[in-house]
């Protein structure tokens, strides 16, 4: 493993487009076509891209980019901040991506119309048509406006073709619910959930009820990350990251991935899976008890099937007789409340409710705890990693 | 609505409520009795006989008449003049209230309350409330317009001065949503604008698509190097990468991969419930798109379907599908 940069990575392709007042395309056409020349310089082919890093204020998403030139799965996608300051920082990102061994080829790119387009120089001027905004209104017109409708379009899908019923999801929100009644912290402490309730409150999106969807919450999370040989000499036992990995599937889009032929699994979560466990050297039949990314009861059953707990299609046997409870269930599974009965912090008290998992001090404690899993956001571009103890 | 200095200092004015006692503590006029207790029993349709009958009371764990708990705040309640005290403050909840509805949020609304009691109360004991303005949240927007949540607390204790129990109560003070003007009395005035549906941003990449929607056709984008097609439309082909294309024409017949019926957030602009789908064309590329003449109970996977053009009022044109009788 390199412990400088020094000699790491180098620059092996350059591609550029005419440089105009009036380009007369989009800037997601300029990306474009400065990437492919860059790829073409290098001698590849854009499968051989993995990774992709711009500025912040770039308007060219990095999967829009990658759908766009053909580059198929990627592992890092990196933005940075901080205006011009960004311009040899994303060569730093590349470079840190290729000396890790996170990618093989990574391209950096910045593209805009920055004169017949969005002036800096004329402050905030009108609409400004991003890729990404192009993106939404291939929805937007038809109503489905709401993380709730797009997930139900997943969701109706694989229940059509796994024969799962509503009480299977019902046993996800469930299963939370019991979690955080014994949760100080949780916003639904206390306060159980029956199956009546459960199955009569409101239609949102089919096949959605209210208490399939996350709520919403203020407030807020953090984590301190260490070495191991620092958080040695810290108070707490320390979490250990065993693995951690991204990734972007191939035809990702951003909630919407509505085009691949199957959209009944997450590629990109299968993708992050097969890379942790890879790092680790660990399985599903290792993992005590998981965090899984829950905004909705449905994207749990996507997560088992990715990182292997159950085979595809079978998450709705899996969750049934307690097997995501902390008492005695297979894999305690979100034993704060999870963003459903917990609180909706973006996946960060995830994170938290991790360490505390590691630590032994969940509120919904199993015995077993030496490997812990915890996941990220689904249908984008997602990560996720597995805490171990402190060796 | 205020301006920000008006609100800046009613907000000072109402928080420094916060903690105050809304007045001295106040002493139930009567002591716990039996003729309260028969009338509040009748009102509620409450028969149990501790609260009732003397003779079966005695032998029952209470050893006597009990009130039932939650009469607690009816022996402390202050009748009427209390009611007439919005005009004329008796009291610091009154005050606080007053300053509102003089800025305008005159509306009050009662919005939860919680109950704790200690114990039953035996007749003859005598309740006092101490009252305390505990809360008041931020202004938030409501269905019934913007204003103030505000929690009081009552502790109750005995003649002994024993916690009997304790009960919060929370209002909204608000100022009432304008209702929607009626027909106006000057015919000709300008209507308010009847709500579209949100309409895509039109770029290089896409505008072209819409055009020719509003042109009456369905489109789907053809890479000028390999002939592929594809959908959502991009600039450049991911299979063969070039940046020449043209476009054909699409028949419309598709049938549904996926579908949700939207019903919450009903949002402007769309009549609800939507049927949102993703239709497999059979040019074979995926479209988003919604499905109308069928009840949403009747769609299922893989139904076949139509698309056609549709003209919204305001002129906006995009495709939507419809069951397709001929199924071959």
């Amino acid at each position: 493993m390199p412990t400088t940069l020094k000699n790491e990575a180098v620059i092996v392709g350059i591609g550029q487009t005419k440089y105009t007042k009036n380009s007369g395309v989009s800037e997601l056409a300029l990306a474009s076509e400065a990437v492919r020349n860059a790829i073409d310089d290098a001698g590849l082919v854009p499968s051989d891209i993995d990774g992709l890093t711009t500025f912040l204020l770039d308007n060219n998403d990095e999967i829009e980019v990658a759908r766009s030139v053909g580059i198929g799965d990627i592992k890092l996608f990196s933005r940075i901040g901080y205006g011009g300051g960004a311009a040899t920082s994303i060569v730093h990102q590349a470079t840190m991506a290729i000396a890790t061994g996170t990618c093989d080829y990574v391209v950096a790119y910045r593209a805009l119309n920055g004169r017949s387009g969005q002036r800096y120089s004329q402050g905030v001027s009108g609409d400004i048509v991003t890729s990404d905004l192009i993106h939404w209104s291939w929805y937007m017109p038809w109503g489905l406006l709401t993380p709730a409708s797009w997930v139900a379009m997943f969701t109706q899908r694989y229940m059509h073709e796994y024969g799962a019923k509503a009480e299977d999801l019902g046993q996800v929100a469930l299963a939370m619910r019991n979690h955080a009644v014994n949760n100080p912290d949780a916003f639904f402490y206390e306060r159980p959930l029956s199956e009546e309730d459960y199955s009569t409150a409101r239609m949102i999106c089919e096949p959605l009820r209210l208490y399939d969807c996350c709520q919403e919450t203020d407030g807020g999370c953090a984590v301190v990350i260490t070495s191991p040989e620092r958080a040695r000499d810290l108070r707490h036992p320390g979490a250990q990251i065993r693995g951690v990995a991204c990734a972007a599937a191939a035809e990702q889009e951003q909630m919407t991935s509505f085009y691949r032929d199957d959209i009944t699994t997450l590629p990109e979560m299968d993708q992050v899976a097969e890379q942790i466990y890879a790092q680790s050297g660990l399985g599903p039949q290792d993992i005590d008890a998981a965090v899984i990314y829950d905004a909705f009861s449905s994207i749990v059953f996507f997560q088992l099937e990715s990182f292997g707990f159950c085979k595809v299609g079978e998450a709705k046997d899996f969750v049934q007789e307690g097997n995501l409870s902390a008492k005695g269930g297979r894999l305690p599974t979100n034993t704060h409340g999870g963003q459903l009965s917990e609180a909706y912090i973006h996946g960060v008290n995830g994170i938290v409710e991790g360490t505390r998992l590691i630590r032994g001090t969940s509120a919904n404690q199993p015995e077993r705890n030496d490997h812990v899993l915890v996941t990220s956001g689904v249908g984008v571009p997602t990560s996720g990693l597995i805490l171990g103890q402190l060796t | 609505m205020l301006s920000a200095e008006k609100k800046k200092e009613l907000e000072e004015a109402i928080y420094a409520f916060v903690g105050k006692p809304i007045g001295p503590p106040f002493t139930g006029r009567d002591v716990v009795n039996e003729p309260m207790i028969r009338q509040w029993c009748d009102a509620m349709g409450e028969t149990s006989p501790n609260y009732l009958d003397a003779v079966a009371a005695e032998k029952s764990p209470h050893g006597g008449i009990v009130a039932p708990p939650m009469m607690l705040q009816a022996w402390v309640m202050q009748g009427w003049e209390m009611h007439e005290g919005y005009d004329e403050p008796k009291n610091e909840e009154h005050r606080l209230h007053k300053l509102l509805t003089d800025a305008g949020y005159e509306g009050v609304l009662g919005t939860d309350t919680e109950q704790s009691f200690s114990r039953y109360l035996r007749l003859g004991d005598a309740v006092t409330a101490d009252t305390v303005i505990e809360h008041i949240s931020e202004e938030k927007a409501t269905g019934a317009g913007v204003g103030y949540f505000i929690t009081t607390r009552a502790t109750f204790t005995d003649q002994n001065g024993a916690e009997l129990g304790w009960m919060t109560f929370r209002v909204l003070k608000f100022i009432p949503n304008q209702p929607q003007q009626a027909a106006s009395d000057d015919d000709g005035a300008a209507q308010p604008a009847k709500p579209a549906r949100i309409k895509p941003p039109m770029g290089h990449d896409n505008s072209w698509w819409w055009q020719a929607c509003t042109d009456g056709k369905i489109q789907i984008q053809r890479c000028g190097g390999c002939e592929k097609l594809r959908h959502p439309p991009r600039p450049m082909c991911g299979a063969c990468g070039s940046m020449e294309w043209d476009a054909v024409e699409s028949s419309g017949r598709g049938t549904l991969h996926t579908y949700t019926v939207i019903h919450y957030p009903q949002f402007p602009g769309y009549e609800f419930p939507i049927i949102a789908a993703l239709v497999d064309l059979e040019e074979g590329v995926r479209m988003m798109s919604s499905i109308s003449g069928c009840d949403y109970e009747k769609v299922e996977i893989g139904m076949p379907l139509q698309g056609v053009i549709h003209e919204d009022e305001d002129g906006f044109a995009l495709p939507i599908f419809r069951p397709r009788e001929d199924s071959q």
